[in-house]
């Protein structure tokens, strides 16, 4: 009796803003676009009291036909791969030198590693187009110290796109890392050791394998959420990157075709479910 | 935590391994501080130019504090900066409520039916890619004004219930860790003792919970205040948030105001983390 009060608020506001928006996704990705507001038309229309299916494929059928979208998810997908790989590549010797620092140092050197997060994402993406473009501060520097005659091409480039994808995802990929590493036992690098195992084979064959899981966690919490990105790849991507997450957009606000913008939407989702479930198979194998 | 065979055989092991070592711990020392590096040198950049009189940003043009005055004369940013730290702190509130609910409910509510999916609807906001989050919102709150009228308008209330729900997410996440890892023994104590559920809980339950929660209301407050995407689905005329208006004016073009802005917060952020370490500073006796 307690416990359904207690579970009730949470159950219906999920139920509600998390259950139900995602059933009319699918719904409106079925239905005809139409000019008025809303842009489309039920699927189901009412005649009479009976339900009459009005709804279309035409949407779910673009996605196929128009190798525009397939182009763009698969664009997203691999920017969000090399994030991912960068984001991994760059915390793990973060992560490895926290949970070997001193227990007091930890929490200092976890919060340089948050607070940029606290300076606002649009703050740090306008400091990156401050650095980055034609009169910026880096081809300042350079042209100042006599390297280049004229600026590079720094700004709107894929570079600067994974520049920006990775500053913004790096500490998510830093906390699973860190939380795996600290939790392992020293001496289990010292046994290799004692064996005679030198520093970098003991790294490879047991402090490596070992933190496998949370080297997944990180790469998927930087692959995630840089997948549907729309900011990064508007403010500092090359206007041919139509990324999915831009293609929503594009269509949504500037088309406003709704029935093809949620199909676009249940593709993304289709698209992530995949390394999400392998992601909670190694979970539970573990 | 070291075996104490293991302690027993290092000394000989050692001379060698402790040079490997310490020239690893350097390597290490290095990768972290480029890493750090990488994190905060756009932030320092913008944080110094803040205080450069030129107009066109990131260029030095003598110290000024002018851009600051011009941030304060800015009507519509901090319009909409108030905007974002009401829809902020309504939003963390509600989601601590609910997000507290929905972890203890999964941690110690046992089992129920149901409850596999109500964990996955809770957890469903963490892994949406914010387009999916935004739409499926809009399209939501569209559904509702078409079937009940409201709400009427979209605008602060609409971003405020957007914000709530994946910031609801965020807290049941923190507080179900913070609960997985505390014995259940405290609790049954008190049941034992004589205490009735709901005093049990308050006297007991809710002080284990406290720092998850506050650490939950702070994730979902900065998250709302640093929400593009949702936001621009949800909201309406009315409902310009500072980050709406923030996109909008980077689009067009940079402007040192935005550095200085860039200076108040990290200002605020620091004034903040400074008085919880004050806060929780260990305390003798």
């Amino acid at each position: 009796m307690c416990r359904a009060l207690i579970l009730a608020p949470p159950l219906l506001w999920l139920a509600l803003f998390v259950a139900a928006p995602l059933a009319i996704l699918g719904a409106i990705a079925l239905s005809e676009p139409a000019a008025g507001i809303p842009p489309f038309a039920s699927p189901l229309a009412w005649d009479g009291g009976w339900p009459r299916w009005q709804g279309t494929l035409a949407s779910l059928a673009a996605l196929v036909e128009d190798p525009l979208y397939a182009e763009a998810a698969l664009r997203a997908l691999r920017v969000a791969a090399v994030t991912g790989a960068l984001c991994l590549a760059i915390a793990y010797p973060m992560a490895l030198c926290i949970a070997r620092a001193r227990p007091e140092r930890r929490p200092l050197l976890l919060l340089l590693v948050l607070l940029p997060f606290w300076t606002g994402f649009l703050l740090r993406m306008s400091a990156w187009i401050g650095l980055l473009r034609d009169e910026g501060w880096i081809n300042g520097v350079l042209q100042g110290l006599g390297l280049t005659q004229a600026p590079l091409p720094l700004l709107y480039s894929e570079a600067a796109l994974m520049l920006g994808m990775v500053h913004s995802y790096l500490p998510f990929a830093v906390l699973p890392l860190f939380a795996t590493l600290s939790r392992l036992d020293p001496a289990l690098e010292e046994a290799a050791a004692a064996l005679g195992a030198r520093p970098a084979m003991a790294f490879w064959t047991v402090t490596l394998p070992l933190s496998l899981p949370g080297a997944a966690a990180g790469f998927l919490l930087a692959f995630i959420p840089a997948a549907g990105e729309f900011v990064i790849p508007e403010l500092l991507g090359p206007p041919e990157a139509q990324l999915i997450g831009r293609v929503l957009w594009a269509e949504f606000f500037q088309n406003r075709d709704w029935p093809l913008a949620a199909a676009l939407a249940l593709a993304l989702l289709a698209v992530l479910v995949l390394p999400i479930l392998l992601f909670q198979r190694l979970e539970v194998r573990r | 935590m070291h075996h104490p065979t293991l302690a027993g055989v290092r000394p000989e092991a050692s001379f060698a391994s402790t040079v490997a070592n310490g020239r690893r711990c350097a390597m290490r020392r290095c990768g972290l501080i480029a890493g750090l590096g990488f994190l905060w040198a756009p932030i320092l950049l913008l944080a110094g130019y803040a205080f450069s009189a030129d107009r066109i940003p990131f260029q030095w043009g003598g110290l000024s504090l002018r851009w600051f005055g011009a941030l304060a004369a800015n009507d519509r940013l901090i319009e909409a900066a108030w905007l974002s730290l009401r829809v902020a702190a309504g939003a963390a509130s509600l989601a601590t409520l609910l997000g507290g609910l929905a972890g203890w409910a999964l941690v110690r509510g046992g089992a129920f039916r149901g409850r596999a999916a109500f964990g996955a609807l809770a957890g469903a906001p963490l892994v949406l890619p914010e387009v999916v989050t935004g739409l499926s919102l809009l399209l939501l709150f569209v559904a509702l004004a078409g079937a009940t009228g409201w709400p009427a308008e979209r605008g602060a209330t609409t971003v405020l219930l957007a914000h709530a729900t994946l910031g609801t997410a965020y807290v049941a996440v923190v507080v179900q860790a913070r609960l997985a890892g505390q014995a259940r023994e405290m609790e049954e104590a008190a049941a034992a003792l004589g205490a009735a559920p709901p005093i049990a809980f308050l006297t007991v339950t809710l002080p284990l919970m406290a720092p998850a929660l506050v650490a939950g209301w702070l994730l979902a407050f900065t998250l709302s205040l640093d929400d593009v995407v949702v936001a621009s689905f949800v909201s309406g005329p009315a409902g310009t948030t500072l980050p709406i208006y923030l996109f909008s004016r980077i689009r067009v073009g940079l402007t040192p105001e935005i550095n200085a802005l860039g200076v108040v917060i990290l200002g605020v952020a620091g004034l903040a983390l400074g008085a919880a370490a004050w806060a929780l500073r260990p305390r003798r006796g």
